[in-house]
């Protein structure tokens, strides 16, 4: 008995030793985004390479901040990501509640075609999509990356949905059915109610996704008082390609509303990614 | 009594149908249209000025016959998506069976390996740049330290895609925590069966929650596989494709003839040949992932 004891003791050790340098492994990189973003010129390539900044700079950030439209790519890209959060919950559950408490002639198949087409490779749709918002002159505008999100809110997060609408009993919306409720009535009153936690997760993940997306704001939006915080940071890098400092300072004031959001929501996080996985 | 039941359906019909009409929008104009699409401009020459101009398989022709680049590029694009599928799968399938231990902490542990997934990918890609500097950069001054002369990484043809490659692990996360899912699933009785019988760790494992898990060890090799044959801004972003066009991939050369040649047409085909391998690919890895179902 004891020597079962001692063998398992070795094994939890090992695991928390594994775990935990791969821990320390994987918040290098990020540790040395922050404090390369606090270094002075002079340390930024040094050899041998220099842990903390001696002093750190503060004013490295006031510096970035001034060196490029911040605020105004900052305000752009929440603008973007509220309208996105928006138009993917409203039109997602919308189609979510039909795809799972409504029955309609060719429901299931089209159901099945929903989930193929997050199979596709996203290559092949971006040519005719791109000439189709040129020749209505939505090229340029912000449109190209709002109205998609309101057409549906993609086939991932009706996917999401439609799981967690299927869990709602349906003695619940037969009775108000009975009362002479409305679908959209229910759909309003009774199921939305319900399934926050599942828009609470649609919503994050729209949020992670607009704020990151680096294609779609690259082939439409030209004009750089329009950009994003990920373009914008773009053309700060060929502006200053040396200022590693700086870079990393715009780069950690991008990254940071993210961690944040993390840090306040990180099993709802997780659980998305689980529920994707639902999918097989 | 018939009329009515049918007006009922027809009304619940048209209550299913408007509720589904924003995606029915969506999903006919945002992709099943373009898919269609993409096939027919594949066929033309088009610059966004005259109209298509109808060319037959010429497209095909030059792709197939007359552009070594885009044969490098998709032999890049293939090394990238199975070099970090297979690694990110496998590694991160160990960390799973690390962190679903029962002991305690365990949360901390996740929290810091899912932490890059959320990062934003442009800063996290400047931030390599600067890690993977031969002379300067973190990585190669810490192998300095145990001895090791690090290679020229993103300067160098052979270390380029390796480089990509051990960025994407960075961001494992998700990975491991479809996995973690998955084997809570496994139910614990197997286990104590087997224990009972004697078996060991190690056939526990490849006999019990290896075949268990099947299903979700193939679907994050299919959404991996398929995420990854989208690399494009890593190459855009941090090497311009080089260095000897060593991380040229399939997604870059489309950008750049679309949006910088204005070659439509060509550029169309080249979409409809990755899509003719990689659907197919899907299908194929679903069906044997069926196969492994059953048994």
């Amino acid at each position: 008995m004891r020597s079962l004891n001692k063998t398992k003791s070795i094994r939890s050790v090992t695991i928390y030793g594994v775990l935990a340098f791969f821990s320390v492994v994987y918040l290098i990189p990020l540790f040395w985004m922050v404090s390369t973003s606090l270094k002075p010129d002079s340390q930024i390539m040094s050899i041998p390479m220099q842990w903390f900044p001696r002093p750190p700079q503060w004013g490295n950030y006031g510096k970035a901040i001034e060196s490029f439209p911040f605020f105004r790519y900052f305000f752009n890209t929440v603008f973007l990501t509220v309208m996105n959060v928006l138009g993917n919950t409203v039109t997602a559950s919308l189609v979510a509640y039909s795809f799972s408490k409504l029955q309609w002639r060719g429901r299931n198949l089209l159901f099945y075609i929903t989930i193929a087409t997050m199979f596709i490779p996203g290559q092949v749709l971006i040519i005719p999509v791109y000439i189709l918002f040129t020749q209505l002159g939505w090229i340029n505008t912000y449109l190209p990356l709002i109205v998609p999100a309101f057409c549906g809110g993609g086939a991932f997060n009706i996917f999401l949905l439609r799981q967690f609408f299927i869990s709602i009993p349906d003695e619940l919306m037969e009775s108000a059915r009975i009362d002479g409720a409305s679908e959209l009535r229910i759909f309003t009153r009774i199921v939305l109610p319900l399934s926050k936690p599942a828009l609470f997760t649609v919503a994050l993940f729209t949020v992670v996704f607009t704020w990151n997306d680096f294609f779609g704001p690259l082939i439409y939006l030209h004009d750089p008082s329009m950009w994003t915080l990920a373009i914008g940071l773009r053309g700060f890098q060929q502006q200053y390609s040396t200022n590693w400092n700086l870079l990393m300072a715009a780069s950690t004031l991008t990254a940071l509303p993210l961690i944040i959001l993390y840090f306040t929501a990180q099993d709802k996080m997780m659980r998305g990614f689980t529920l994707r996985a639902g999918i097989r | 009594m018939r009329r009515r039941r049918s007006k009922y359906f027809r009304r619940k019909n048209l209550a299913g149908y408007l509720f589904a009409a924003p995606w029915l929008i969506g999903l006919s104009t945002f992709i099943l249209a373009p898919i269609l699409a993409t096939l027919f401009l594949s066929f033309t020459s088009y610059d966004m000025i005259n109209a298509p101009r109808w060319i037959g398989l010429t497209n095909y022709e030059i792709l197939f016959t007359l552009d070594p680049g885009f044969w490098k590029a998709l032999g890049n694009t293939f090394y990238y998506m199975f070099g970090s599928v297979f690694l990110k799968v496998f590694i991160g399938l160990i960390f799973a069976l690390l962190l679903s231990s029962a002991l305690k902490g365990m949360r901390i542990f996740r929290t810091i390996y899912f932490l890059p997934v959320v990062l934003p990918s442009i800063p996290v890609m400047f931030l390599w740049m600067m890690m993977f500097n031969p002379r300067s950069g973190l990585i190669n001054q810490i192998l300095g330290f145990i001895g090791i002369k690090g290679p020229l990484w993103l300067n160098s043809p052979q270390w380029s895609k390796p480089a990509l490659i051990l960025m994407s692990i960075w961001g494992i996360g998700g990975i491991i925590v479809i996995f973690l899912a998955g084997l809570q699933d496994v139910p614990e009785y197997l286990y104590e069966a087997a224990e009972l019988d004697g078996a060991n760790r190690l056939q526990m494992f490849w006999r019990i929650t290896v075949p268990m898990i099947m299903p979700v060890i193939f679907f994050n090799v299919v959404t991996g596989l398929i995420a990854a044959s989208q690399v494009f801004a890593e190459s855009y972003i941090m090497t311009a494709g080089g260095p000897l066009e060593s991380t040229t991939f399939v997604n870059l050369k489309i950008y750049l003839l679309a949006f910088k040649d204005v070659r439509m047409g060509y550029a169309s085909a080249m979409s409809w040949v990755m899509f003719m391998i990689l659907v197919p690919m899907t299908i194929l890895l679903f069906r044997i992932s069926r196969r492994w179902m059953d048994y």
